[in-house]
Order: structure tokens, then sequence, then C-alpha cells
């Protein structure tokens, strides 16, 4: 069982991919891909006539046209959709210079507000993306376009990346972190540090104390929450209110963060992770209707 | 749109903001500015459907900005910045001092 135990990656998130079935791709008149290369996760998602069609959701790998090119498959999967039915296809990310079948690239902010305006709606006015290893704060009017944004990717304190070197320091599966966190008597102090590098080393001083695992969870999310306010603080937050990347999944974050804030975010069905590449897909979209997309 | 190129860490918070609104690609900023953190681009990068130059603040740059901008804020008798001396259409702001 010890073996067993060793093995287990508590930093997996699950990669997953869907499927619109009142979608028939067969009828549609514009095809668009989006591709999302993050740092941590890739995404692709299929567009018919701006509606999602498809998207996809994985791990990025040590090569960025590899990761794309597993996005834009597993994306495809069992839809029998081929690729030479995609009439435009736009890169974003970290790595979007790096996604091959891309006809161009568009910078992670303009489409994750895009992307954000798309899944949770119009009222969007502030969107913050915490991805892997970068954090954005993104206002926008009422059109998606982006009117003021700061992104942090130099350092990963606060990011996706922390929290999985987290979970599995603490050996306590990543999906778990945000339910465990709350699962104490009183909140916690927050951890004084949140770089990564730091807080391993505080979070083991912690346990060493006697803390339990669930106060150690309480007191780091609670160092991030802060840690992101104080980011996002600089462009300030309008209501409407939208997190996208795959730390809006965790509660033990965002509802500190948002405490903080004292601006209650939005609520959506979408997979939050998929914000950027929804972006990239509806500016091929809008490119191909204004006749500036053709494929290369 | 209000770009803030930089980033934030334990030592403090370091932006250039940059007004796309005003900025019109001039360029003045890139002549003036000794650290080359400025550049001149035909597209904005972050609005795919703005046509006309503006200017940014290049990702490697923007990741120093600490140092770049240093040798321009000196602790002492410190002269107004070049770049935002040079700006015609007073678009460009630092959120730091030092």
């Amino acid at each position: 069982m010890g073996e067993e135990e060793k093995k287990q990656e508590y930093w997996r998130w699950t990669e997953s991919n869907w499927k619109n079935p009142d979608i028939k791709w067969e009828d549609a008149k514009i095809v668009t891909v989006g591709i999302d290369v993050g740092s941590v996760s890739s995404q692709a998602v299929v567009m018919t006539d701006g509606q999602v069609y498809a998207y996809s959701n994985m791990r990025t790998g040590s090569d960025s046209p590899e990761s794309a090119r597993n996005a834009l498959n597993l994306g495809l999967e069992g839809t029998s959709m081929p690729e030479s039915r995609i009439d435009y296809c736009i890169g974003t990310g970290y790595g979007r210079v790096n996604v091959p079948m891309a006809d161009r690239s568009i910078t992670e902010i303009a489409c994750h507000a895009r992307g954000a305006h798309f899944i949770y709606g119009p009222e969007v006015r502030t969107v913050l993306d915490i991805g892997g290893q970068d954090c954005k704060a993104i206002r926008c009017d009422e059109k998606g376009k982006v009117t003021n944004f700061l992104m942090n990717d130099k350092c990963a304190a606060g990011t996706g990346r922390g929290m999985e070197v987290f979970a599995d320091l603490l050996s306590v599966p990543i999906v778990d972190v945000g339910e465990r966190s709350f699962e104490v008597k009183e909140e916690p102090e927050p951890v004084s540090s949140i770089c990564v590098v730091y807080a391993k080393t505080e979070a083991t001083g912690l346990l060493r104390k006697g803390w339990a695992v669930n106060e150690v969870l309480a007191a780091y999310c609670s160092a991030m929450g802060h840690r992101i306010f104080t980011l996002i603080e600089r462009i300030g937050i309008e209501k409407g209110f939208a997190i996208t990347g795959g730390l809006a999944k965790n509660r033990g974050v965002i509802e500190r963060l948002t405490k903080e804030i004292g601006v209650e975010p939005m609520h959506t069905e979408w997979d939050t992770q998929i914000a950027g590449a929804a972006g990239a897909a509806l500016f091929g979209y809008a490119l191909v209707q204004k006749g500036k997309g053709r494929r290369k | 749109m209000i770009a803030n190129y930089g980033y934030k860490d334990g030592s403090g918070d370091y932006f250039i903001a940059v007004d796309t609104d005003k900025c019109d690609g001039c360029g003045r900023c890139v002549e003036a500015c000794p650290g080359t953190v400025f550049e001149v681009v035909d597209e904005d990068p972050n609005d795919p459907f703005r046509e006309d130059p503006v200017v940014i603040v290049a990702r490697d740059k923007g990741r120093k900005l600490k140092y770049e901008c240093g040798p321009c804020k000196p602790p002492t008798n410190r002269p107004a910045l070049p770049c935002v001396e040079a700006c015609p259409q007073d678009a460009i702001s630092h959120s730091w001092d030092r």
C-alpha cells in the first residue's frame, strides 16, 4: 500500500473533452478553432458559427507544437470532423507562436477577455485569469474588448502551478484542496510567504509544529487569495466579476479572495479553463466574417 | 486601453502603463529610452482589430523593468523620466519611483 501511495500524483487534475450533442458540424457555415497552449494546460475549442461545438482540456507537455496537436486531436475525438473542415485556427497562450496549425496568433489577454465575455455572458467587466504560471487581471467593455489589463508572468506565486506543488507536498489531491481548506475549526493566519519555494519551507515548518494538514491548506489558500487581490487591485474591480483558469475551480482560494474584494464572482456552467481558447475561436469567427481570416 | 506591462514580486510593483487610446505609435519614447524598453508595432497584440501602430513593452523587457529602468531612477536629484517626457500624447506612466 505504501508503494501505491507514493506513486499517486496529487497534483494531477482531470483532463477532459466534451462535444455538443445538439450541433451537427455538417450544417455549419464557418468552423473556427482556438488553441490555447498555456504553461501548464492546453485547450482546444472548436466552434461552429460562433457556438462551442467541442472542446478539450489537457496538460501541456514539454513540446508546445505537440501539446497543441494533442489538444486538437482530443477536441475532435469522436466528432468525425476532418481537420480540413476548419476554416480558421488561432493560437493563443504562452506557447501561441508554437501552434503549427494556427493561421495566426492573438495574445491571451485579448482572448481571455473575449472568452470570459462568452462563457460568463455580456455583463462581464472584470476578468481575473489565474493560470498555471501567471495571473492576468483584465477590464473589458460590454463587447468583451479590453480596456485595461495587467499580467504577472514573472512570479509563479499565487498561480496554478504553485497550488500543484502544494497539493503534492501535503499529499492532498488537488481537487480536494478547496473543500479541505474549509474543514478547520478556526481560520488560521495566512502563511507569510506565498513564493512557491518559501511556502514549501513554511508549510513543512507548520506541519512540524503540529498543524493539521487542513489548517496548512487554509493558511496557504488564504495567502494566495490575498496575493491575487493585491495584484488585481491595481486595475480596480467592477461588478461583473468573472474568474477563469484552473484556479477558478478551487473554492479555498476563490472564496477567500472574493471575501477580501467584496464582489461576488459570476457563475458559469462552462469549464473555466477553456476561456482563452474560446476567445481565440471567437476572434477567428469574427475575422472570417469580416473577410480577414483566410487559411494560409 | 490601458496596457500595464511589468510585474509584481516580493520587492514591489513595477509596471509601465501605456494608454493605447492616446498612443499613436510615433516612436519618440523608443528613441528616448536608454534601455530599449519600448517597441513600436504595427498592430496592437492585445487588440486584434486595431490597425494603427502602437508602442508596447517587449515581454522579456517587461520582466526586468525594475532593472531596465533603474538608470533613469537615481535615488536623489531625479530628472523627469525620458520616456514620459518624450511622449507628446502623455500616454506613458510608471507605477514606481525607484
